[in-house]
């Protein structure tokens, strides 16, 4: 008996959910409601994978508790043992090696780090050496646990970086912000959610970004739902018409309202600032646990 | 000496175009012969790094200059490497910045450009 | 081919709109989508006759012979990118795939070849003389000044060598951009009156300067921040870069534009700055193709 009440889930606790927030493209929201949502819960994980952009600490100012380099391996060059032979240079399919006269030139920036080169040269003058590719933190803000990556400037391969991210299994509620677009960073950000939220703008151009993650989010096989925001009641909405017309459910709408953009442009966090949009965002996390739950149960799937 | 420009078209008359490593093809202009061939770029067709590519082919055609409007800073440190002289091209065709170069109207290509590989 | 670019270096401020409404304007023959990332101006341009499509295939993926596979797990060690699954037979995961090859030279049974992906199609639209070139990409592809070179090229083939072309540039400065630039006769940027707006106009300006293209600036929704809006004029005006007007924020914009019209099609105080912009760069385009 005593388990049992012990056992009585509070609305926004419950079992480990990962839900990925994204949109197709940048400035739709997709920040301000992984953050809202992160916020609203009573233990929650935020995890910032736009590593070229990370915005969510200009949000949550965490406390960071740890910060760490990630590096990937590159190959070095010992000149003394490379005798030119060019197995390398024509092996690599990133074009990332150049042998002028007797000088062998590496390019970290397009090396992928698949280790081919430093495998295949017969002299051993090739070695790995661990290079960095850029930080990821970790911190706390109230009761959100707050990690986030950045990619250094001028580095171009980030999926190691957001690999690095979500390498760590959390607990209770995970919010993943993805990086913009529908390209190989989103879907490394994703493998691991059970859940994505595709946050969409009331316009053609929004209509058709979201028509591009969604079926992104399809080939991965992902439950999912939309989120219109900036929606105008008196206005067509061209994002809805496509979640009706495709079967996408809605999680919810968010009214077009300056007041939450002037948040959002200062850095503070709604949910934290005005009762409704805690209200707000309280229910639209307690849809996603219930659409994340019903997906997962076998009986319900569609 | 070989100079090296990238064109638009197999042609003297063509454009010189403003792109390096995916212009179609280079010419290749031997000034002791005075004659020119046309070289396609193999480089152009690469999903990343065709700058280095291109540039290593024609260090490998033992090229002593090239006239271009922009050099990626990955190319231009196979060519420096090579100590090949780097001047930049004006808005003409290849023939005339060709002839140009040699009366001289040609200035060092100043800036390089950073990387531009988002290599998927 | 004569070329105008429409340009912007952030996304999201009003390249497309202004794009879309100076193909009307012009009732040009000949134009393009240069942001394959994210095409989008297809959805304002109507329907068309008659429709090409081409393959796109981008870098070589691995791909396992089964027939010859002994399963020694050598290709699934040696791979960096976790794109080598063994259940229920070894495979390629074709997401995940780099092309590096390292799985090949492993095998020791030569079980591994690399084989043309395609991702994506490059689109030729045609309607009576209009001819419009754009491309998509598959799901999880990136793209690269390949393509946008491509999408060009297939528009210099089909059009006029005489007509006017006007192409929808990339968003950012990278690759991709640099070929939108290539051989353009006037780019016209859409500037966005904030910090990252300012700041991105200036880098994509520097880069057309370098490739010689000449460049005009106008700002969209520029009642959103007047300061800002004034010192993108004020640093146009010390570069020598003609400004050429300013677009107010226009809600009648977002409903033309749902409704598949383009601004110029409409009467609001956005569509009039919008028509006197493109007169100007019209005027402006002459002068750069005589010099």
């Amino acid at each position: 008996m005593l388990l049992w009440v012990k056992s009585t889930p509070d609305s926004t606790m419950g079992t480990d959910l990962t839900v990925a927030v994204l949109s197709g493209k940048g400035g739709t929201g997709k920040t301000l409601v992984s953050v809202n949502l992160a916020a609203v819960a009573q233990k929650a994980t935020y995890v910032d994978c736009d590593v070229e952009e990370p915005n969510g600490h200009l949000f949550f100012k965490p406390t960071i508790l740890s910060s760490r380099v990630v590096t990937v391996p590159k190959p070095v060059v010992d000149q003394s043992l490379c005798d030119g032979c060019r197995i390398c240079t024509e092996a690599c399919a990133f074009n990332a090696l150049a042998l002028i006269g007797k000088q062998l030139l590496v390019f970290n920036e397009v090396c992928h780090s698949c280790g081919l080169c430093t495998t295949l040269c017969p002299k051993k003058a090739l070695t790995e050496v661990e290079q960095p590719l850029g930080v990821v933190r970790q911190g706390r803000h109230g009761t959100v646990s707050f990690e986030d990556g950045i990619l250094d400037i001028g580095q171009s391969e980030a999926v190691p970086l957001i690999k690095a991210l979500l390498k760590k299994k959390h607990k209770d509620l995970v919010v993943i912000d993805s990086p913009p677009g529908s390209g190989c960073l989103v879907t490394e950000a994703i493998l691991g959610a059970d859940y994505c939220l595709l946050v969409a703008e009331p316009t053609r151009f929004g209509a058709h970004n979201l028509a591009m993650v969604h079926e992104l989010v399809q080939i991965l096989g992902k439950p999912c739902a939309v989120l219109l925001n900036k929606n105008e009641e008196s206005a067509s909405n061209p994002s809805k018409e496509y979640a009706l017309a495709h079967n996408l459910s809605i999680a919810g709408t968010l009214p077009y309202d300056p007041k939450l953009a002037a948040l959002a442009s200062e850095g503070l966090i709604a949910s934290e600032e005005l009762g409704h949009y805690h209200a707000y965002f309280s229910n639209l996390l307690e849809t996603i646990r219930k659409e994340a739950a019903d997906a997962s149960d076998p009986h319900t799937q569609r | 000496m070989i100079i090296a420009i990238p064109a638009e078209a197999n042609s003297l008359d063509s454009a010189t175009c403003v792109s390096f490593g995916r212009a179609p093809y280079y010419c290749l202009y031997n000034t002791e012969t005075e004659s020119s061939t046309f070289m396609t770029n193999l480089a152009a067709d690469s999903a990343g790094g065709a700058g280095i590519q291109a540039a290593q082919d024609l260090v490998d055609q033992s090229i002593g200059t090239l006239i271009t409007f922009r050099l990626g800073e990955n190319a231009a440190k196979v060519l420096q490497a090579a100590e090949i002289a780097i001047l930049k091209a004006l808005n003409l065709s290849v023939a005339d910045n060709i002839s140009a170069l040699q009366e001289g109207k040609l200035a060092p290509l100043g800036e390089v450009h950073p990387g531009f590989h988002h290599g998927h | 081919m004569h070329q105008i670019l429409i340009l912007s270096g952030k996304g999201g401020t009003g390249k497309t709109t202004v794009a879309s409404a100076f193909i009307h304007l012009s009732q040009a023959k000949a134009y393009a989508d240069c942001d394959v990332d994210a095409p989008n101006l297809h959805l304002v341009m109507g329907n068309y006759e008659t429709e090409g499509k081409q393959d796109y295939m981008g870098l070589r993926k691995a791909s396992i012979d089964s027939e010859k596979c002994i399963g020694c797990d050598a290709c699934r060690q040696v791979c960096r990118f976790d794109a080598i699954e063994a259940e229920p037979h070894y495979h390629v995961v074709n997401i995940a795939c780099e092309g590096c090859r390292a799985c090949a030279y492993a095998c020791p049974q030569d079980a591994i070849s690399f084989v043309d992906a395609k991702v994506g199609d490059l689109r030729l639209l045609e309607r009576g003389d209009e001819h419009f070139s754009t491309a998509t990409l598959i799901m999880g592809s990136g793209t690269t000044g390949k393509l946008v070179n491509q999408v060009k090229n297939q528009l210099k083939k089909a059009a006029d060598p005489n007509e006017v072309a006007i192409l929808d540039g990339s968003p950012g400065i990278g690759c991709p951009v640099i070929a939108s630039l290539s051989g353009v006769d006037l780019a016209l940027m859409v500037a966005e009156p904030s910090v990252s707006g300012i700041a991105d106009l200036k880098r994509v300006i520097a880069s057309a300067r370098q490739l010689q293209v000449p460049v005009a600036v106008i700002v969209n929704k520029y009642d959103m921040h007047e300061q800002k809006s004034a010192e993108i004029e004020v640093f146009c005006f010390k570069e020598g870069i003609p400004f050429l007007g300013k677009i107010p924020y226009d809600r009648e914009a977002v409903r033309a534009l749902n409704q598949g019209l383009t601004l110029d099609q409409i009467s609001s105080n956005g569509s009039e700055a919008v028509k006197s912009i493109y007169y100007r760069t019209l005027h402006l385009a002459r002068e750069t193709m005589k010099g």
